[in-house]
């Protein structure tokens, strides 16, 4: 068993933030989404439910500025350049692996090493989920916020309407992402190490 | 699977804004809107009285002095031309509601005392009337609270005003300006303390402090009716008219934050069905009407679900797979 230092401090405070405000995003969200008129309530009550998405979600927009930023000024965000290079190949025989190579035994096609935290599929969903459905997801939250702001009409549909069609679908997709994101971080070494690494920082390799 | 779903999404936001049709008359410019369009047959006999009372000062010629005296007329007592030539009664001649007496100036102390028609004079039993269903309304109205304030003065005409009420959410093509009217109808009282103390002898009226449990208030008064709260759904007609005493007036956002919400019985009784007939995107897909928890859409929670129970199907055979290479 070897160590490597992958997830700095200010990584995991971030995530651990990142994942309760989540789930307390999704349960609320999923509350106001489903209210029933005879009052017997879906998870939270509705007023309730608006009260804690916004505060959360407030939470959540801070401390996905501290993502973005945390990225911009230290170099974890190397880990997340995809290479253009053989892409589709690299998702493919990753994919592979997963579905076929792991039950046969087969050597892992991209070890985890100092330069490389990532294999291509988790660079390819890490990415799409942080650069594209999470700023998607906030954006379309702030509108929905203050209605004020949004467009009022797009092409003879209310912009409200869209925007919350957009912010629903977003919310589905990143709600989804998380569950694959929890089972498949249970596909290392064993199914608890990378959790342990995600409190540690230290990722356990038996690889070597 | 990820990537599926991405390009589900894309089809989603590129396809459907193109595909959605169909535009409303800009209601600025709606020529069929413009007042002076409206040639009533009493235009000049209207003007008899309109030299006075369509602005806020006339002029008569004083006896006494000999000659022109020009005067404030009080606000209350003008009637904007405009809207008059817009309202549902502007084919009338002010004389077919108003004693002919009025003609003379300074009108006759007597005609202060003038009975006035009400609605049901003229529209009860009215076949032409009938999809209003005015008796049904009248008998609503003599069961809400306003009723007991009848012999202080309060009548239909307190919220339709005699000379300016039009039909609104009956032909309505834009809801929020339905609203705003609607609401004005009761926010002249209960927004307007001197309108309301000639009926009620409370010293004050906030109608903001009253409503501070509602989050968003601003933003709520612009998106539903006083009515939507303060009255009781009566199915045979289209604006609910027994406005219930406060005790049970809506305060459980459910009752419109969820599906089949009270806003379809009411506001968007007219709206949705006619939205349906005007084509699959814009009625199914996407309701106009947005309202959170309300607007949920049969389509994107069959697929959402859909997609969920995949993932969630992968995911148990990925673990029993596990196991089972575990074993050997
Ligand atoms: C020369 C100006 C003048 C003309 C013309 C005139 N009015 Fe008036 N009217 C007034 C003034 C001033 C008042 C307010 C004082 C009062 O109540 O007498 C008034 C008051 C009224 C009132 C309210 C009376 C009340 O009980 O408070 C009515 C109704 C009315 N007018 C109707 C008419 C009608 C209908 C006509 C046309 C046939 C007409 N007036 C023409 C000046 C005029
Ligand atoms: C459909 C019937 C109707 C017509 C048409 C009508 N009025 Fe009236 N008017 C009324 C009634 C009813 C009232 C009493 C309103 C109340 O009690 O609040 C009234 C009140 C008034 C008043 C007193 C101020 C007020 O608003 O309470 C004036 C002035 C007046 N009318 C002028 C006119 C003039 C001028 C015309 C023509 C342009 C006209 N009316 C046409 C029904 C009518
Ligand atoms: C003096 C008789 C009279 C009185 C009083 C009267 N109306 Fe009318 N109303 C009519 C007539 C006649 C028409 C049709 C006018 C036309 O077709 O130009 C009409 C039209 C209407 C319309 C429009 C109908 C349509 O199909 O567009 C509505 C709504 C209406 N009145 C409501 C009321 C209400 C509410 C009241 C009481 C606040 C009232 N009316 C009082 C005679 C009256
Ligand atoms: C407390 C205020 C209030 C009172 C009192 C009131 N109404 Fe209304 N009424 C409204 C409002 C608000 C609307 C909605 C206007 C709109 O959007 O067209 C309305 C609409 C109507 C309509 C049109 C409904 C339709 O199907 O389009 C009729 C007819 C009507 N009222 C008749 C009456 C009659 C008759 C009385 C007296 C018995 C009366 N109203 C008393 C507030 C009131
Ligand atoms: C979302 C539902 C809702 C809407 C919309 C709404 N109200 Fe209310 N309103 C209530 C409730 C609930 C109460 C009782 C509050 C309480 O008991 O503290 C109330 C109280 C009142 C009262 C009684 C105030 C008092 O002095 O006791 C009046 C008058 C009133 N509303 C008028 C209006 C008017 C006018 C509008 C439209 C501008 C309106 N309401 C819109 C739910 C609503
Ligand atoms: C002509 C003035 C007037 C108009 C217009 C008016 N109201 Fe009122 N309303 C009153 C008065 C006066 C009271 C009695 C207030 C008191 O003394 O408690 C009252 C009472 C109420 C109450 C409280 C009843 C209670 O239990 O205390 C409600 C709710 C209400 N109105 C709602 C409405 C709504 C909704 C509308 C519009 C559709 C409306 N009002 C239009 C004058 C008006
Ligand atoms: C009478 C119906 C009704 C009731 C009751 C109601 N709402 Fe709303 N609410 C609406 C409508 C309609 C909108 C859409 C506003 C818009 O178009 O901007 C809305 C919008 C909202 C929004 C989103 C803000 C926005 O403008 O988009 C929130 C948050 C909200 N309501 C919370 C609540 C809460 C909490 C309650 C209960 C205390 C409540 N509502 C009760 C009808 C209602
Ligand atoms: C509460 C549920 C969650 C759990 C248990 C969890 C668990 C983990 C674990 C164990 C890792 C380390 C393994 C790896 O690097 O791949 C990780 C990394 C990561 N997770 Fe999560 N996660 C959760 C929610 C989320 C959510 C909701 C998001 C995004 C919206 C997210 C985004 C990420 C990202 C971007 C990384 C890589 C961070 C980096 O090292 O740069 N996670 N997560």
């Amino acid at each position: 068993m070897s160590y490597i230092y992958l997830y700095p401090k200010w990584i995991r405070l971030w995530h651990l933030l990142n994942g309760l405000l989540f789930i307390i995003l999704i349960i609320t969200g999923l509350s106001m989404q489903y209210t029933n008129k005879e009052d017997n309530i879906f998870l939270v009550g509705f007023a309730r439910a608006v009260k804690w998405h916004n505060i959360a979600a407030i939470l959540l927009t801070i401390n996905y500025i501290v993502f973005v930023t945390g990225n911009v000024i230290t170099k974890n965000f190397r880990f997340y350049k995809i290479e253009r290079k053989n892409f589709l190949s690299d998702l493919i025989s990753q994919f592979l692996y997963y579905s076929r190579g792991m039950f046969r035994g087969e050597k892992h096609p991209f070890p985890v090493t100092e330069n490389r935290k990532f294999n291509p599929l988790q660079k390819f969903t890490y990415f799409m989920a942080m650069y594209v459905a999470m700023p998607l997801l906030i954006i379309s939250g702030i509108g929905l916020m203050f209605p004020e702001i949004t467009v009022n009409r797009f092409f003879d549909v209310s912009g409200l309407i869209l925007t919350d069609l957009l912010h629903v679908i977003m919310g589905f997709l990143l709600s989804v992402f998380m569950l694959i994101h929890i089972y498949t971080c249970t596909l290392g070494s064993t199914p608890g190490s990378l959790f342990r690494s995600m409190l540690s920082g230290y990722h356990e390799s038996d690889e070597h | 699977m990820t990537l599926t779903v991405y390009r589900f999404c894309l089809v989603v936001f590129f396809l459907l804004p193109s595909g959605i049709s169909g535009s409303e008359p800009d209601h600025e410019t709606d020529p069929a809107k413009d007042s002076s369009l409206y040639q009533s047959p009493f235009f000049e006999d209207n003007e008899r009285c309109f030299k006075c009372h369509g602005q806020n000062t006339y002029s008569y010629t004083n006896e006494n002095l000999g000659r022109e005296v020009k005067a404030i007329m009080f606000s209350e007592r003008v009637i904007p031309r405009g809207k008059f030539y817009e309202s549902n009664h502007k084919s009338f001649s002010c004389t077919d509601c108003h004693s002919s007496d009025y003609t003379k100036f300074p009108h006759p102390g007597e005609l202060r005392m003038e009975q006035m028609y009400n609605c049901i004079d003229c529209h009860g039993n009215d076949e032409k009337f009938a999809k209003f269903h005015f008796e049904e309304i009248e008998k609503e109205y003599q069961e809400s609270v306003h009723y007991q304030y009848e012999e202080v003065g309060f009548s239909c005409w307190k919220c339709h005003d005699p000379h300016t009420y039009k039909i609104s959410i009956r032909n309505s093509s834009n809801l929020k300006e339905t609203i705003l009217y609607d609401n004005n109808i009761c926010l002249n009282c209960h927004a307007d303390y001197s309108h309301f103390q000639l009926l009620s002898d409370k010293k004050e009226i906030n109608i903001v402090a009253k409503h501070d449990w509602l989050p968003n208030q601003e933003s709520h008064f612009k998106s539903v009716r006083c009515i939507e709260c303060h009255t009781k759904v009566n199915d045979s007609i289209l604006v609910a008219h027994r406005v219930k005493p406060v005790e049970y007036a809506v305060k459980g956002c459910n009752e419109c934050h969820s599906q089949n919400s009270l806003l379809m019985s009411s506001l968007y009784k007219f709206q949705s069905r006619e939205q349906r007939a005007d084509g699959f995107l814009n009625g199914v897909i996407l309701n106009q009407s947005y309202v959170i928890g309300a607007n949920r859409n049969e389509y994107l929670n069959l697929i959402g679900l859909l997609i969920f129970l995949a993932v969630a199907g992968v995911i148990v055979i990925h673990i029993s797979f596990r196991i089972i290479k575990k074993r050997k």
